[in-house]
């Protein structure tokens, strides 16, 4: 008897979920945006308050992955636009790659201020550990590579080099103490608890841009929500949002000011 | 309410009802599916079964993503089911609850078979024989015989198997991602509350994991001690 009265109890609760009213969406996101894009959603809804939307942050080599087999995403939003390029090429994306923003990269340390350390002065401090996003798949880890090759460090730094999943689990590598020193995004070091010490942009001219598209992919081609919030990447409070996070505007984006 | 619930969000509450929902389903499945070959591992002399005991206990020693990646493969939209159930006009798998189910019974699979076969062992054949000679049809012999005589065995069976699936964590993120309300279990979600730096609320789901853990083991136990004393009586 007890014991049927505690099935009952534990099927009940299990049986009730939450029931949706509006449109669902959902977002799969480069974790470059994890407090940007939170912002936007957040003016979005004001818009459309029916609207049920859902992010996952990762990495976009991870996240493209997820798409091509088969994920739930309705939109993607890249920190590069190689990945929604190759999506939309595959058929895995019904719209032409949209850039959004272009990305930059800061060295950064909670726990020093790192506003006056140039990239190649690594070379001469004192560091146990350097925290990067991998490169195989996290457009910021690439890119990052990319700006230590540039300056000839990479073969000396390479065996101190930690490496992120995706660029916020980089900064939470350094944020946490596992790095002394992270290069992480822009838009994550100007997050507020992040933002406590300095922080040292890395000149754009080291690397590939980090020029960042977004698709409407297959699955969301007929979510009516999808396109909504596509549209709504344009909105000047969107753009304002975006800015307030260190990303620059592409130049077929009218700049705010 | 205690501030310990208020500060969860729906966010987690959701997370937590598809835990436990996972949880209990892959129990439910594991409980159907492996009293039958456990049963039959307890009795065969077959050749076949040092092989069926060595698939059994696999998810033991494979790195869960080995069992991700695979599943991922075999259950996505060009994996040999997943194109079939889209040819059917069904959904492939892939990061859907019923994919992280599928790799939920098979990841959990030895924590309800070897219990199970230890105590059909223990059990052995003589109370069957015994009530087969005073008629005891099949169905009467495990509902009158074997659930009784091997209680311990079959709440051990459950309890681990829940609680086993309450950790797992490697072949939900490879084969589920993190999809909230679908895929995104407490273990996933902890994951992304310490990515986006959410410290604290990392802490509260981490520790209520910890201390429900902790509590299943303990009853699990508890229990296995009183069933010991009552087998030597």
């Amino acid at each position: 008897m007890i014991r049927s009265a505690l099935l009952f109890c534990l099927f009940s609760l299990v049986y009730v979920l939450p029931v949706y009213a509006g449109d669902k969406l959902m977002l799969a996101a480069a974790s470059d945006l994890r407090y940007a894009l939170d912002e936007v959603i957040l003016l979005f809804r004001q818009q459309h308050p029916t609207t049920d939307i859902h992010v996952v942050y990762g990495s976009s080599g991870k996240l493209s992955t997820q798409i091509r087999h088969g994920a739930p995403f309705d939109l993607f939003f890249s920190a590069d636009s190689r990945f929604p390029e190759l999506l939309y090429q595959d058929g895995h994306a019904v719209t032409v790659p949209q850039p959004y923003a272009v990305g930059h990269l800061v060295l950064w340390s909670p726990r020093q201020n790192m506003s006056e350390v140039e990239l190649h002065q690594l070379k001469n401090m004192t560091f146990r550990r350097l925290a990067i996003a991998q490169p195989a798949h996290a457009p910021y880890g690439q890119r990052a590579k990319e700006a230590l090759q540039t300056l000839g460090l990479w073969a000396e730094l390479e065996p101190k080099l930690v490496y992120g999943e995706n660029i916020a689990q980089t900064a939470q590598l350094v944020q946490s103490g596992g790095a002394d020193i992270g290069i992480i995004a822009l838009s994550l070091a100007k997050f507020p608890e992040l933002a406590k010490q300095g922080y040292h942009l890395i000149p754009t001219d080291l690397h590939q841009p980090l020029t960042q598209a977004f698709v409407v992919t297959r699955h969301g081609a007929d979510n009516l929500a999808a396109h909504h919030f596509s549209a709504f990447m344009k909105n000047p409070a969107a753009l304002t949002v975006m800015q307030r996070f260190g990303f620059e505007l592409p130049a077929t984006l009218p700049a705010q000011d | 309410m205690p501030e310990f619930l208020t500060i969860l969000s729906s966010q987690d509450w959701q997370a937590i009802q598809l835990t436990l929902k996972l949880c209990l389903y892959t129990t439910l499945i594991l409980l159907l599916l492996g009293t039958p070959l456990a049963w039959w591992l307890s009795l065969s002399h077959s050749k076949l079964r040092t092989a069926i005991q060595a698939i059994v206990a696999l998810p033991l020693v494979l790195p869960p993503t080995v069992l991700g990646f695979y599943l991922l493969l075999l259950l996505g939209p060009h994996g040999a089911i997943g194109s079939t159930l889209e040819q059917l006009g069904l959904n492939h798998l892939a990061f859907s609850f019923s994919g992280i189910l599928i790799g939920s019974v098979i990841y959990s699979l030895p924590f309800t078979v070897q219990p199970l076969v230890e105590s059909f062992r223990r059990m052995g054949p003589r109370p069957l024989e015994v009530a087969a000679t005073l008629g005891a049809s099949k169905l009467d012999q495990l509902f009158s015989v074997i659930l009784p005589l091997c209680r311990g065995g079959f709440i051990v069976a459950a309890t681990l198997t829940f609680a086993h699936t309450l950790g797992e964590f490697g072949v939900i993120l490879m084969l589920g991602g993190s999809i909230p309300g679908e895929t995104q279990v407490l273990s996933v979600l902890i994951y992304d509350h310490t990515e986006a730096m959410n410290y604290a609320q990392a802490h509260q789901l981490s520790l209520g994991l910890l201390i429900t853990a902790f509590a299943v083991l303990f009853i699990v136990y508890g229990l296995n001690r009183r069933f010991e004393r009552e087998a030597i009586l």
